[in-house]
Parts: C-alpha cells; structure tokens; sequence
C-alpha cells in the first residue's frame, strides 16, 4: 500500500460502505433527500475528510478518529431500556419537553411526530421527510452547504434521522424542548444524525441539546444541525456535552439568522474524548444579533476543539463571542474563531473573546482568533489569553483563612461564571452552575458512572 | 465635508513616489534565467570561495523541489521566475580608495535619496552600506568601526575577508530549508551586510543599509547577517526604494540575527518600495525572510519597521527566544493604499526559561488595499514563566480596503502568561470634528491621529528614521478619510 493509499483510506472507505449500502442509506428518505445524497457524496468524494493541512483543522486530526472499525446505524437499533429507570433526566424547576435520540435515531417509535395544538412541529426528521415534504425541502441542506466542509458532505449523505422541529410564525413555545443524544450498545457504533430546527418569523423557542455516552464502548458521533430563524424571531440554544472518554464527536451547527433576529447559543463542555465544535453563523439581515458562549472544563487526555464563524453579511449586526476554558492533567485545547465583516456591511460590532487557564505543565492550548473585515465603519475586537489563576487573589482569599484548595475552586468557578451566566434559562443555569461546581471538584469524573444522571 | 475628504483623498492618492528616478548606470547583468549555470556564475563573478558555492547549489536544487506557498491572504499573480535577471551590478573600478573613486552618477543617486554616502557628513553619524540592485556600493564609516573590532562591510567582503564567521553563522538562523523565498535567495543572493560587534563593544553609531533597485527585470536578492557577541550592543537601520516601473520586481531577502549572552541588537526598517500606481500596476513583492536568535542569557532583539511601500508585502521578523530571560521586542506599523496587499507580523517562539516578548502592531489600511497581521506566539514546555502580550490595531480608512487579524497562540505549559488584544475601527469622526473646531484642517487633523496612533511605535525609532517615517507616514495617508 502506498502512502496516498493510507492518507485516503477513510474516505475510500466510506465511500465504499455508502455504495454497497445505497439501498439501506436511501430507503425510508424521499426522492428530493436521495438526490441530494447523491449530490453530497460526489462532494465528499472531493473533500474528503479534514487533515492537518487543513488550516481550520490544524489542532485537530480527525483522519485518524474517522479510520476505525465502528458500526454505522443505518437503520435504528432495538435497544431497551427503561427510561425512568436509568435516566432521571432532571433539571429541578425546569419543566421540558423531552425528546429522545438513541445512537442517532429518534427513539419514540410509536409516536415519530408530535403536533402542537399552535401549528407547531417536534418530531423525527425521516418522518417528517416524508409527511412534510414542502417544509423539509425548504430548508433540508441549504445552510450547511455540502460543498464546503467535508464532513457536511458526509453526513449528508449518509444521515438518516434526527430531530425536526417546526415553529410557525407568531408562535412561541414556552417550554423548552430538551433533546437528548444518547449513545448507547455493546459494541462500538458511528452515528450521524441530522437536525433541522426552523423557526418562522417572530417565533420563539428555547433548545436544550444534551449529549450523553450511557455504556462503555467507543463511539464517533458526526452531526449537524441547521437552524433557519427567520424575522423577528428569538432562539435561545443552549449545549451540555458529558460524553465519556472513549467518546469523539464532530458537531457541526449552522445558523442563518434573518433581520432583526436574535440567538443565543452555549456549549458547555463537561467531558469527552475528542470533540471538535463548528458553529457557523450567517447573519443574513440587517440587526441580528448573535450570542455564542463557550466553557470547556477538560482533564486527562481529553481535547476540545472550538471552531466559530462568524459571518456579518449585512450592517447594523451584533455578534459576540466568549470561550472560556480550564485544561488539567494532559488535555489540550484549541479554540478558532473567525469573524468575517462583508464589504458592505457597515456598522458592525463584533467582539470575540477566548480565555484559557493551564494547570497543568503538561495541558496545551492553541488559540486562533481571527478578524477578516472589509468595512470600514465597524467596532471589532478580539482578545485571548493564556494564564493561570491570579496569584494576588489567591492570596486575598487564603489571607482570609480559605484553604488553598478551596480558593482555587473559587477562582475557577468564578472564572466560568462569566460563561454560565449567559445562558438564558434560569433553572438551566442553575443546574449547570451546580453541575460545574462539581465537575470542578472532580466529583463528577465520568458521566456513564455519575449517580446524577445529570441535565 | 464628505467631499472635502473626497478631494484631499484624491489630491494624496495621486501623489508622486518620489523615489521613483531611474540612474542611469552602466549595468553588468547576466541573461535572464535561473538554472544551476546560473548560480554558479554568480558565485564565480564574486569569486567566492568552494563553501559559498556548494552552499549556493544546495539550496537551489532543494528549492527546485519546492512549490511556491499560497497560505498568505494574499493575491499573487503568478511569478515567472525565468523571466528575471538574477544579477546585475553597477559598473565600477575594481576597489575604491576614496569618495573620489565613486561613480558621480551613482554617487549623485545616493544624494538624491538622502542617503549620506560621504563621509564628510559626519554630523549625521550613521554608517551606511548602500546596495544597488544586487551589490553593496560603499560602506562609510569602516575603518573607524575597525579600530572598536567591529567588523560592517559587503557580505562578498566578509565572504574572502572572513569566511569562518560567515561559514559558523551563516544559514544558522535562516537555514535554506526554511521557505521557499529563503532557499531561493539562498542559490542566488549576491550581496549584502555583514556586521560583526565583538565582546563587551557598544556600537558607538547607527549602522544602516541602504537598499535600492535601480536596473529593470531584475530581482534583488540580498542577505544581512549581525553577529552581536556577550555584552554588545548595535542599532541597525535599513532602509528600500526602487524606480517606478509598470513591471513587477522580486525583492526577496534574508536578514539574521544572532545575539549572543547579555547581548543587544535593534534593528529598524524603514520600508518604502515602490508600490505600485494607483490601478496598482507595476510595484515590488517584498517576501522577506527575517528572524533573530536570541542565543544567549539576557539577549536582546527587538525589530521596528515602518512598511509603507511595496505593491505586496509579504513577511514575518521573527524572534528565537533560547536564552534564558532573552527578550523580543516587535514594532510595526504597515500601511497600505491603493491596491497594496500586506500580510505582515512576526513569530515569537519562547525556549528559555523567564523569556519575554512584546508585540505592538499598528495596521492602517486605505483605498483598496488589503493589510492583515498574522503572528504566532509560541511557548514550548520548558519555557516557563514566559511572558507575552500582543496587540494589534488596525484602522479603516475608507471603504473598500480590509484589514485582518490572524494570530496563532500556543501554550504548552502552565507557568506562561500569554495576552493578545485587538481591535479594528474607523478615525473617529468625533476626533476629526474635535479638531477641525479648532482650526485644524481635515487633512491635517487626519495626520494628526494617524501619528498619534502610530506614535508607540515611531517612538522606538532612532531619530533620524522616525522623522522620516513620520513624513513617510504623511504622504501615504493624509485625508484617506472617504
């Protein structure tokens, strides 16, 4: 074998799985999503899965994640078990709607769509393919463009399920839909599921993702979701990511915001083995304004990978960016984010922030902010820095007869703080708040073994 | 107001570089080409000795297997590299005794450009080594730098002169292997500085070169080595024109610096090649190769340029920080007009133990030009306790230019403090009204904030340089304000 040949091998091999399986891949998805396949493993075919050389890539090999053995769920797996029993899914005071994806698939077999009495939609993005043509094909693959990242193209052609939710113009929903991502069976599986979330002009929802790894086998999650919010509309989008070691993710999010629209996203990232982040964000209208917050807390071998884009299309929008991060024991780091201002797009304000703390010698963090504007009457500024815990308040406190143990515990909580405060649901950030406090204490170690069965 | 500005804008844009003279000088010039015959005909017309040469033709068949980089935000047209005289000399006596012995013609360029190639003024006290096209014409100042030990002269002096230093030191910052542009200059450079400060010697004056590209379809191709043993110190300033010309002009070169135990070197660039008109034809490519090491404990190394010139500016003055408590120091303020393209910043790699850096970077864009900074800062395990703070403005004048950030930030262990800030506006309107309220023209007022802006930077120039720049600063921007 030659050295092109093992550069390429996952690729070969995914484009292989995908031609002997095109029957399984296609069946139960509508001609207008087959073609689109189509389209997207061509495109994959040229792209190819990200390496090094790939400068959004450079922290991060995925090559090496993606050539694996792992089992592909191209049709959903019977797995049982008792949804009370193992998962007390709890946020204390927050009253969700709660959805459920297994290994990728949308777990309510029975009852695949739900129909709000206000028009509303929450449901399986297969079935509603099929039972809502004209709304899915709208919107199904126009903001994550398969001809720019390879692992876009991938997942589009080979994702079957996902989460789909509709809401119509006016609406609001005023509990917030809780999706839970958990990965679960004996042996080690490849999910890609496909989200698509749209919301109609001046709507609003709020959206809890939660990832969870519930067995101990390794697993490779590739996913993306696109998310269209339309006039006026408002979404609040909040990430809690507490996957076991063994876990690596690929998370691809793609928002198109209309004029006047606001969202607010935050990743919270507990645990994981690898995961790699990609937010991007178009602003595609005069007065958006955008919210991506980040906090990452990684120990042992863990790496976390951020990646933002930041689109200003039009004038007149507001982005801001925050990630904060604590790296321990060997983890490493990267954060990439990118703010592109449009030539036209004037009075811009645009701000991004990337803080990180080393605790240890052997933790690494490489950070890229990134500023591209072709305006000229904007407001834009970056920072980032790399640091430890203040010494002098360190020493205020422990002047004050608080251990040095527990003063750094403050200081680091404090520092997250500036984070967990952006998210917008009160009982959410509470709970997260509690949720930190003991990650930060290490009292939570590995989600599979945790007692809380956390969110 | 609004068309006031639009006027002064105009009025700037369409002002002469008024370097822009061509001498008109007999030439020695090899034909167009670059191959192996080539290389080594330049090293035979300079007589080196067998080490230049094998050094020469490993770098050129290494950059043969090469590819030009495309990385930069950067439009490049492609580059015919057969197409351009890689040698060209002025014509002139074998040795020069005196002042006298000076072309007039070339003597009468150097006057034109202010450089002070006679040695009668000594009230500027600045040693130059001017270099035309591809040769050092004439070193001022060295026999009174001789009697300090201080070794400046041509490289090609230094290479029969003394070719042990230039053998140890030589490619050891810039290994030919490091780019595409420094295995390039590699095979073909043809001269340049050598400055050798010994132990415990503080420079008493500013070393200069003096840069300029007379001779069309030429590239420049010139290598500047400083060797600053313990406990010295030098100041060096550089400083580039060219003639105007609807063509292209390669100018890629290699500085190195070593500085060795309690040692300090500062080196300033005033760039002002010729960028171009304003359709953004003809001009230089500048792809410079530039780094300093600091070597030994307490070194110093810090670089101040100016860029105001050259249609694309394309490097990175960087600083190897191996000795412990070793600091590097980065100063720049680049502008870009017209159709100019910068992608500028520098490279900070933290060894040592306790080292530091400082990056303060100023970009203004105008008219339709592209000006991004891209730096890295990189701290390795064992660098503990390094230090780093960057901050890099960029200031918008006018609507179609762009500027961009991109810093590269890696830490790699727990006791390092790295900071990096930037942000990127518009002149205040409110800053101009302020001023003209009090009687100061737009196009004086405009001036005046964009010194201010740029002042922590021009301050860490040597005098001399800093008026210059600051006049520099005038001509490419005033009353960019669209």
């Amino acid at each position: 074998m030659s050295l092109e040949d093992i550069k390429t091998e996952p690729k070969i091999k995914f484009l292989d799985i995908y031609q002997k399986n095109i029957d399984d891949i296609q069946n139960g998805s509508p001609d207008y999503i087959n073609k689109i396949r189509e389209e997207a493993i061509v495109a994959f075919e040229k792209l190819g899965i990200p390496d090094k050389k790939n400068e959004d890539y450079k922290y991060t090999d995925l090559n090496k994640e993606f050539n694996n053995g792992f089992k592909m769920y191209l049709s959903p797996k019977n797995i049982q078990f008792k949804v009370d029993d193992i998962f007390t899914c709890d946020v204390p005071d927050l009253n969700t709607k709660v959805i459920l994806l297994l290994n990728g698939w949308y777990y309510d077999r029975e009852n695949l769509i739900h129909e709000l009495p206000n028009g509303a939609l929450i449901g399986s993005l297969q079935a509603a393919a099929q039972k809502y043509p004209e709304l899915v094909k709208k919107h199904f693959a126009k903001y994550a463009k398969i001809d720019k990242e390879g692992l876009v193209a991938m997942n589009t052609a080979f994702a079957k399920d996902g989460v789909f939710m509709y809401v119509p113009k006016g609406v609001v929903i005023e509990k917030p839909i809780q999706i839970i991502n958990i990965l679960m069976d004996d042996e080690e599986g490849f999910t890609q599921h496909r989200n698509l979330f749209v919301l109609e002009e001046n709507s609003q929802a709020s959206i809890v993702v939660c990832d969870h790894t519930l067995s101990r086998p390794n697993f490779l999650t590739n996913s993306v979701t696109e998310v269209f919010v339309g006039e006026r509309a408002n979404l609040k989008y909040s990430r809690m990511q507490n996957e076991h070691n063994g876990s690596k993710q690929v998370s691809n999010l793609y928002f198109q915001q209309e004029k006047n629209s606001t969202v607010d996203t935050n990743t919270i990232t507990l645990h994981g083995g690898l995961i790699r982040n990609n937010v991007h964000v178009l602003l595609n209208g005069e007065f958006c304004e955008n919210n991506t917050t980040g906090l990452y807390l990684n120990d042992k071998g863990q790496h976390i990978d951020n990646y933002v884009f930041m689109d200003h299309a039009y004038p007149n929008c507001l982005s801001n960016q925050l990630f904060k991060g604590v790296l321990d024991d060997f983890a490493t780091g990267a954060f990439n984010g990118r703010v592109l201002v449009r030539k036209d797009a004037q009075k811009t304000q645009a701000f991004q922030s990337n803080n990180n703390i080393l605790l240890t010698d052997d933790a690494d963090i490489n950070t890229k902010p990134q500023l591209e504007i072709y305006a000229d009457d904007v407001k834009c500024s970056h920072g980032a820095t790399v640091g430890q815990l203040d010494e002098d308040a360190l020493f205020y406190l422990r002047a004050r007869g608080i251990d040095k143990k527990e003063a750094k515990l403050l200081l680091m909580y404090a520092f997250a703080h500036d984070v967990i405060k952006t998210i917008q649901v009160p009982a959410l950030q509470e709970r997260i708040q509690d949720l930190v406090d003991k990650r930060l204490r290490g009292e939570l170690s590995r989600c599979n073994s945790c007692q809380m069965h956390c969110c | 107001m609004e068309k006031d500005q639009d006027k002064i804008l105009n009025e700037v844009t369409q002002s002469e570089y008024k370097y822009g003279f061509v001498t008109d000088i007999e030439n020695e010039t090899i034909p167009k080409g670059l191959n192996e015959d080539v290389v080594r005909i330049i090293s035979q017309k300079k007589n080196e000795p067998e080490f230049m040469l094998e050094f020469r033709l490993e770098a050129f068949r290494y950059w043969q297997t090469l590819e030009m980089p495309k990385w930069g935000h950067l439009n490049i047209p492609e580059i015919d590299y057969q197409d351009i005289i890689y040698y060209a000399a002025p014509k002139q006596k074998a040795t020069l005794d005196s002042m006298d012995d000076v072309d007039p013609e070339l003597k009468a360029t150097f006057d034109k450009l202010g450089i002070p190639l006679d040695e009668q003024k000594r009230l500027s006290g600045v040693a130059v080594d001017a270099v035309m096209d591809s040769v050092s014409v004439k070193t001022t100042f060295k026999e009174n730098l001789a009697e300090l030990g201080i070794i400046f002269c041509s490289f090609s002096e230094a290479v029969q002169e003394h070719p042990d230093l230039v053998k140890k030191y030589m490619g050891s910052v810039v290994p030919y292997t490091d780019n595409y542009f420094a295995a390039l200059n590699s095979a073909v450079f043809s001269d340049g500085s050598f400055c050798y400060i010994p132990k415990g010697v503080r420079c008493p004056m500013e070393l200069s070169t003096y840069f300029r590209i007379n001779a069309a379809n030429t590239g420049q191709f010139e290598r500047t080595l400083i060797v600053a043993e313990d406990d010295s110190y030098v100041s060096y300033l550089e400083g580039c024109t060219a003639p105007q010309r609807d063509e292209n002009q390669l100018h890629a070169a290699i500085v190195e610096i070593i500085a060795n135990k309690n040692a300090e070197v500062k080196y300033s660039t005033v760039q002002n090649w010729y960028p171009g008109d304003k359709d953004g034809k003809g001009g230089i490519y500048n792809f410079v190769t530039k780094r300093g090491k600091c070597v030994g404990e307490n070194s110093k190394i810090s670089w101040t340029q100016v860029e105001t010139g050259s249609a694309i500016t394309w490097k990175y003055p960087s600083c190897i920080l191996i000795g412990d408590n070793s600091v590097g120091e980065f100063y720049s303020v680049a502008v870009t007009n017209n159709h100019q393209q910068a992608d500028t910043g520098t490279k900070m790699i933290h060894i040592g133990k306790n080292t530091k850096s400082l990056i303060v970077s100023k970009g203004i864009s105008a008219g339709q030009s592209q000006n991004s900074y891209r730096g890295l800062v990189k701290v390795v395990k064992n660098a503990t306790n390094a230090r780093n703070f960057s901050q890099c403005d960029s200031l918008l004048l006018g609507d179609k230019c762009g500027a961009h950030t991109f810093p590269y930030i890696q830490v790699d262990n727990k006791d390092s403090v790295v900071e990096h800030e930037a942000t990127t506006s518009k002149i205040g309107e409110d800053q101009i009204f302020y001023c003209n309220q009090r009687g100061i023209k737009t196009e004086d007022a405009i001036g005046l904030i964009v010194n201010g802006y740029a002042k922590e930077v021009l301050n860490k120039l040597p005098m001399e340089f800093a008026v210059e720049a600051q006049k520099l600063l005038q001509i490419s921007l005033e009353g960019s304000v669209g």
